[in-house]
């Protein structure tokens, strides 16, 4: 089993090197928390502009489906956290199973998400011109579907990526690349997968749940 | 070099089980709150905002806490985090100050600059 890795020529030693590539996430999570948040100050602002409609709107949604999502995200992160930790204690042959259930579990938020889109799809509850739904009262409904194809949207594609990088570090994983002395790839891909849950934990509320 | 991982904290399995399950219970809290009305009840508007958002802060807070290792690694990501989100808090007030209390400045309505838009004709 190889676990060597290379301390690049400007870090003193390993350590310093694991702390700044988990630095660099961190600031990476930063700029990813103002992304989302520049489509939630436009939620922030039509929801206060339209107070009816978005209570009269978010009921297009289903919040069991919702929900369902909530549990598969937070189980998914769980196990993702359970991998980290199986490989901080060597243990790589446990650690990728954690990653791959981590990776089906995304898949079946994607899943449920699909039958979310395809049935707003079929109703018309679509964002601004696309918009052919009749049966919300209130002003401007369709500003509600463009706020959430675009929230859930960047979302699902953040879990996409997601599951790109978690495949990747899951295979490098089973190769034996990882070690409990490197893991570095798995912990910031772990930390990343996390965020994706914390900035569902905000939005299923806010679209889901409000009223 | 012996003490090469003196910074690596392994948490116990319990306590991400723990926070696994809380985040579950909580999640089950906050959609059962949501069938409540807060506002009526007591009188205050908005309650049930406040109640999902207090939820969705305290499950957020274990995550970064526990999943994210902030409560046991250096207290300098913890900061960059805090930092984002302080700048989160900052790009949601400034502009609410702006679009909720236009019109007590100006003679303006308060609402969207272009109501005209070609985005709002459709729902005429």
């Amino acid at each position: 089993m190889s676990t060597q890795f290379h301390v690049a020529h400007h870090f003193t030693d390993a350590e310093q090197q694991r702390e700044s590539a988990k630095l660099g996430m961190w600031l990476f999570l930063l700029t990813e928390i103002l992304l989302f948040g520049g489509v939630f100050v436009a939620y922030a602002v039509y929801r206060v502009w339209n107070p009816e409609m978005f209570i009269n709107a978010h009921k297009a949604l289903d919040v069991s489906l919702g929900t369902i999502n909530t549990a598969v995200l937070i189980i998914s992160s769980l196990t993702v956290a359970l991998g980290i930790r199986e490989i901080q204690l060597g243990r790589a042959k446990t650690s990728w199973k954690y990653l791959l259930v981590t990776i089906l579990l995304a898949c079946v938020f994607l899943v449920i998400k699909y039958f979310e889109y395809a049935h707003k799809f079929h109703e018309g509850q679509l964002p601004g011109k696309f918009y052919t739904y009749e049966g919300i009262v209130g002003t401007n409904p369709h500003v509600f579907f463009s706020i959430y194809f675009l929230l859930t949207g960047i979302h699902a594609f953040h879990i996409l990526i997601g599951i790109s990088l978690l495949t990747w570090v899951m295979i490098r994983t089973m190769k034996g690349h990882f070690s409990s002395e490197y893991y570095t790839p798995v912990e910031i891909t772990g930390l990343y997968w996390h965020l994706v849950d914390l900035i569902w934990i905000f939005l299923f509320p806010l679209l889901y749940l409000i009223g | 070099m012996s003490e090469k991982h003196s910074h690596v904290h392994v948490t116990p399995l319990w306590v991400y089980l723990a926070v696994g399950g809380a985040l579950l219970v909580l999640t089950g809290i906050t959609v059962a709150a949501s069938f409540v009305d807060f506002t009526a009840l007591f009188g205050i508007g908005s309650l049930n905002f406040a109640v999902a958002m207090i939820i969705a802060t305290i499950k957020a807070t274990l995550v970064a806490l526990f999943f994210m290792h902030l409560y046991s690694d250096s207290k300098f990501y913890s900061l960059t985090l805090l930092a984002g989100i302080a700048c989160l808090m900052i790009f949601i007030v400034i502009t609410l100050l702006d679009t909720n209390y236009r019109g007590e400045i100006y003679e303006i309505e308060k609402g969207p600059i272009e109501p005209k838009a070609k985005i709002y004709r459709s729902a005429e």
